[in-house]
């Protein structure tokens, strides 16, 4: 059992290792046969992704970038890649593992090669994962917890950090904040057993979430609750789509009606821009909006806000953006820029606390073909 | 009442207008308008004076300047040199009368002009506190020195004597003023301190020493030693000279012909000029000048305006000269830091209205100088600053109408005051200047002045672009050199270690990433010596050859010195080497040494080359089309860039990533906290 677990150990660690050789063996050669090094990246642009049918997920397309040691930023970018590289490796061998927010004060130590802001290393470490084809994790980074929540009659089996598998009802072992989703939500870690539920909404804030448990919503319409908490994290889309696909889960998404939070639809829906190289892990294509749109502030007569000029920035992206080019999205990014006016979740409180519970999710979830 | 009686009642009136009366009415254009300028106005005519009556004696000046403050707005000036003294029996009349100097009357380049300065100063001080003025004189070798408190009688426009006497006074030789004025002390821009630190730029022979009402003291060393030239008194030019004056000096004259008349009485008019004019006006070359009619008169000057006559002499003219403007300025703004003293330029003399001028024109650019503000002019005439009315003058007009931006400064349309981290200097220097006001404070804006102020200010302003070009240039560069000399390395170690290789050699790699050649020089001052290694670093991947030529003061050049051997050195410190192949990485070098100058007069070579590809080169210029070369250029090998593949930067295109993890949220409060 020992040495079977030890080869399983080995063979996670192989590839990385690897392939984090090959990448610094390739700029070694350039740099010994006279070449300025470079190395070649797709781009993470938004012009730079397409829909990958077989995937039903938008992936990154051939439109590649060159970091080249010819420009100063490039070359420093080199330079802090093959300090990566060493680290990481050295991580694997010692099998340690390290935050991203870790591993941007871990280069203090770098000298010049040290990293100017977190989204540098964040940023860079995405590039390996790209380059490399393994997962952040398997690069031995990690993100902070995320404290993204879950509540309803789920039940799944977690191996906490002394190695106990411990089997969770996320309604009822659980306190009213819910489960925490961690980091980690591969199937070494949590195995998903069984929910009774009809369908997951997951929400975009914390208010909303903390309203439909006070009123009851999981049990009356026997859904499984998720706080996106913002932009999701990776491990909370991640788990989202475990729950869609193992479970079979119709997943319905309802944020605030703004711009940005098309944009967190669209991450798990379609897949989100900075991690296209992993949208067949992340995203689920078949998960539903249910608003608030656009449509909605009219049709409810919701409070607002006014725009301002970067959500009508953010709009006039998403006009150009490849995932938000059907017709619905169209229609309610163009009605949204018409009349000049954002709404959040909470704006439904104008009718009574019960209110987006007793109307507003019924009736939204049925125009979707959710039976609540 | 009759007309009679109201002239009659009038010119009772008229007679009673006295001196002070005058002054009161005319305190504006003397310089005594406000409480603040009023105090600077009488330092500076006090220190005026001074530096003058040194020169003069030819001392070295030491000016001792102190503010103490006796009410709220009372104020105590004194004013002390260690020129050569006033003999007693003058000493009432230059401080008790208004219009009694020594300079009234000659053509030549001083500070004060009427000697109606620091009488008015002593008139301010008696009209604002009622407080006579005292000043202190001694002569060398006399054993005591002359005391006197005395006002202004202004009626008479003379001097009255308060109190006088001989006093032990330690001092060799010197004057000492002191007026109690009513006044307001600042800092800042116009202020007294601005004032005695502009005089101490154009004046680095001077030791200026300042005791402001706080008893704090500044201390403007001298950075020179040698005193200006002595200033000739000169006859007038007679071109630009006014029908009346020629007239009035034809009356005066004691010769009895007009050639005569006109080669004596003049500057430049020789006995061939003197005919010549005479022919060509029509006028008997044996006329009596008493006798000359208006009508000849009107002749002679059209005539004079038109043939060719030589400019006035230079040396009734004193300028600072380039050398000093950059000592002088070093010294005083040393403390700003600033990145490039321009090599400043002095102007050859010219002429307005029969009066030599001579302009000249200094730049410091960058250091600690404020970026985002208009550039400050320091205006001098006669080697005195200019503070106030900059708007009016003719000094300011020329810097509006130039276009900085060719210079690498900003300036919004290309006219007006120009924004950036700069100083510009510019002097005036002329036997008469023509000022807009007896405050002195502006110069008249002639055409001909403009012009000539405009002229040097593009002159200098080149130098200025030059340097500026050549900074860009290095920026973009040095940039590269980041990359070849500390990333590189630290990328073929890192990887290496990783990959478990020798380290590569990356030679080949740098000058693929640099692909220039690189010229950079470097000044050692040992043993009263420059010591200039100019060196050649070819970093593309072949082997490079061309020729250097620099430019030095040929007064200062060891040609035995040179390493290796020029080529070619002519007269006017234009040297040329034809070096030898510099193979790709390596470094070629060209030495020389230059004597007889201080270590701060000397910091950069202009630098040129010929015979390679001018692009490829950083830190020195093409050689200019007027070098007339008898070099043979060699021939010129384009240096090619390899890998030029069109490539995005993969760095470059950023995009909004707004999308994923905490940076939604990041996003989202900017938005609602700018809405």
């Amino acid at each position: 059992m020992k040495t079977m677990k030890l080869t399983e150990l080995e063979k996670r660690h192989h590839r990385p290792v690897e392939k984090l050789y090959e990448l610094a063996e390739e700029v070694y050669n350039q740099l010994d046969s006279g070449k300025i090094p470079n190395m070649k990246i797709p781009l993470r642009t938004k012009s730079n992704i397409r829909f990958v049918a077989s995937k039903g997920v938008w992936k990154y397309g051939a439109q590649m970038g060159t970091r080249s040691a010819k420009k100063l930023r490039g070359a420093y970018m080199l330079l802090r890649t093959m300090y990566m590289l060493d680290f990481i490796k050295e991580m694997i061998e010692k099998n340690k593992s390290s935050t991203l927010r870790e591993m941007y004060y871990i280069s203090e130590a770098w000298d010049m090669a040290k990293f100017s802001s977190q989204d540098e290393s964040n940023h860079l470490a995405e590039d390996l994962e790209i380059l490399t084809m393994c997962m952040r994790e398997d690069l031995k980074l990690r993100p902070e917890e995320d404290g993204a929540r879950v509540m309803g009659n789920l039940t799944l089996r977690e191996q906490n950090r002394k190695g106990e598998k411990k089997k969770i009802n996320c309604r009822d072992d659980v306190g009213d904040s819910g489960y925490g989703i961690p980091y980690n939500v591969e199937k070494d870690k949590i195995e998903l057993l069984d929910a009774d539920a009809n369908f997951v909404i997951a929400m975009e804030t914390g208010g909303m979430f903390d309203r439909l448990i006070e009123n009851g919503f999981d049990e009356k319409a026997r859904c499984v609750l998720v706080h996106l908490k913002g932009q999701p994290a990776r491990s909370t889309r991640r788990f989202v789509k475990r729950l869609n696909e193992e479970l079979k889960l119709p997943i319905v998404v309802f944020t605030d009606g703004d711009p940005w939070s098309f944009r967190i639809y669209a991450s798990v829906a379609y897949g989100a821009i900075k991690t296209a190289h992993i949208s067949e892990y992340l995203a689920t294509p078949t998960a539903l909006f249910c608003g608030i749109t656009a449509t909605d502030i009219l049709n409810y007569e919701l409070p607002t806000d006014k725009l301002n000029n970067q959500d009508i920035k953010a709009l006039e992206s998403e006009l150009t953006d490849p995932r938000f080019k059907d017709r619905f999205w169209k229609d309610e990014i163009e009605t949204m820029l018409r009349i000049k006016k954002k709404a959040e979740q909470q704006a439904l409180a104008k009718y009574g606390l019960d209110y987006v519970t007793d109307t507003y999710l019924p009736e939204k979830l049925s125009e979707i073909g959710i039976e609540a | 009442m009759d007309s009679g009686s109201i002239a009659q009642r009038l010119a009772k009136k008229q007679k009673e207008i006295s001196v002070s009366e005058f002054f009161e009415r005319n305190k504006h254009i003397l310089g005594f308008d406000s409480p603040t300028r009023a105090l600077i106005t009488s330092v500076k005519e006090g220190v005026d004076n001074s530096l003058d009556v040194c020169e003069e004696a030819e001392i070295l000046p030491e000016v001792f300047v102190q503010i103490k403050r006796v009410g709220r707005d009372e104020f105590r000036i004194v004013i002390e040199d260690n020129g050569p003294g006033i003999v007693k029996k003058q000493v009432p009349h230059i401080f008790g009368r208004l219009l009694y100097g020594s300079r009234f009357h000659s053509l030549r380049q001083t500070r004060g002009q009427q000697g109606l300065g620091i009488s008015a100063a002593v008139m301010y001080a008696q009209l604002t506190t009622g407080k006579p003025s005292l000043i202190r004189s001694k002569v060398r070798h006399r054993d005591v020195a002359y005391e006197v408190e005395l006002i202004l009688d202004t009626k008479k426009n003379r001097p009255r004597i308060i109190r006088q006497d001989f006093v032990v006074w330690e001092k060799e030789c010197g004057t000492r003023v002191e007026l109690q004025v009513r006044g307001r002390y600042i800092v800042g821009k116009q202020s007294v301190f601005e004032y005695l630190k502009s005089t101490a730029i154009v004046n680095p022979h001077a030791r200026l020493t300042f005791k402001d009402p706080d008893g704090r003291t500044y201390v403007f060393e001298r950075a020179s030693d040698i005193l200006p030239p002595k200033t000739e008194e000169i006859k007038p030019h007679p071109q630009g000279i006014e029908l009346g004056t020629l007239l009035k000096m034809a009356k005066e004259t004691k010769s009895y012909k007009m050639t005569a008349f006109l080669q004596k009485e003049f500057s430049r008019i020789s006995s061939r000029v003197a005919k010549e004019t005479l022919d060509k006006a029509d006028v008997p070359r044996e006329r009596v000048p008493k006798r000359l009619t208006l009508e000849e008169a009107k002749r002679i000057l059209q005539v004079v305006n038109k043939i060719k006559i030589m400019a006035p002499p230079t040396d009734c003219l004193s300028p600072i000269g380039e050398r000093l403007i950059k000592k002088g300025l070093k010294n005083v703004l040393g403390d700003q830091r600033p990145e490039f003293y321009c090599p400043p330029v002095t102007r050859e003399p010219t002429v307005f209205a029969g009066n030599p001028f001579q302009v000249e024109v200094g730049i410091v650019y960058g250091g600690n100088l404020p970026q985002d503000k208009p550039i400050d002019i320091l205006r001098y005439a006669n080697r005195v600053p200019l503070l106030y009315q900059q708007g009016a003058c003719a000094m300011a007009s020329a810097v509006e109408k130039v276009d900085w931006r060719r210079y690498g400064l900003e300036q919004r349309g290309g006219h007006g005051v120009p924004f950036g981290p700069a100083i510009v200097l510019v002097h005036f220097a002329s036997t008469k200047v023509p000022y807009t006001s007896e405050s002195k404070e502006a110069i008249a804006n002639i055409p001909k002045i403009v012009k000539e102020l405009e002229n040097g200010l593009r002159v200098c302003g080149r130098k200025l672009g030059t340097h500026m070009k050549r900074k860009a240039k290095k920026a973009k560069t040095r940039e590269k050199f980041d990359i070849v000399q500390k990333i590189l390395p630290e990328i073929a170690e890192k990887s290496s270690k990783i990959v478990k290789k020798d380290v590569p050699d990356i030679r080949k790699t740098i000058t693929k990433i640099m692909n220039v050649v690189w010229i950079d020089e470097e000044v050692v001052f040992e043993k009263r010596r420059h010591k200039v290694t100019v060196k050649i670093y070819n970093y593309t991947p072949k082997g490079q050859k061309l020729n250097l030529h620099v430019v030095v003061p040929p007064e200062h050049f060891d040609s035995n010195t040179c390493d290796p051997k020029p080529k070619e050195i002519k007269e006017d410190g234009r040297i040329t080497w034809e070096l030898k192949r510099v193979p790709s990485t390596e470094i070629g070098y060209a030495t020389f040494e230059l004597f007889g100058m201080d270590e701060d007069e000397y910091d950069e070579t202009e630098l040129y080359i010929s015979g390679i590809s001018p692009t490829s080169v950083v830190g020195a210029e093409p050689l200019p089309g007027d070098w007339d070369l008898r070099v043979k250029p060699p021939t010129v090998e384009e240096i090619t860039e390899e890998e030029t593949e069109e490539e995005l930067d993969y760095d470059e295109v950023e995009e909004e990533l707004v999308d994923e993890d905490d940076e939604v949220d990041g996003a989202r409060e900017e938005a609602s906290s700018a809405g």
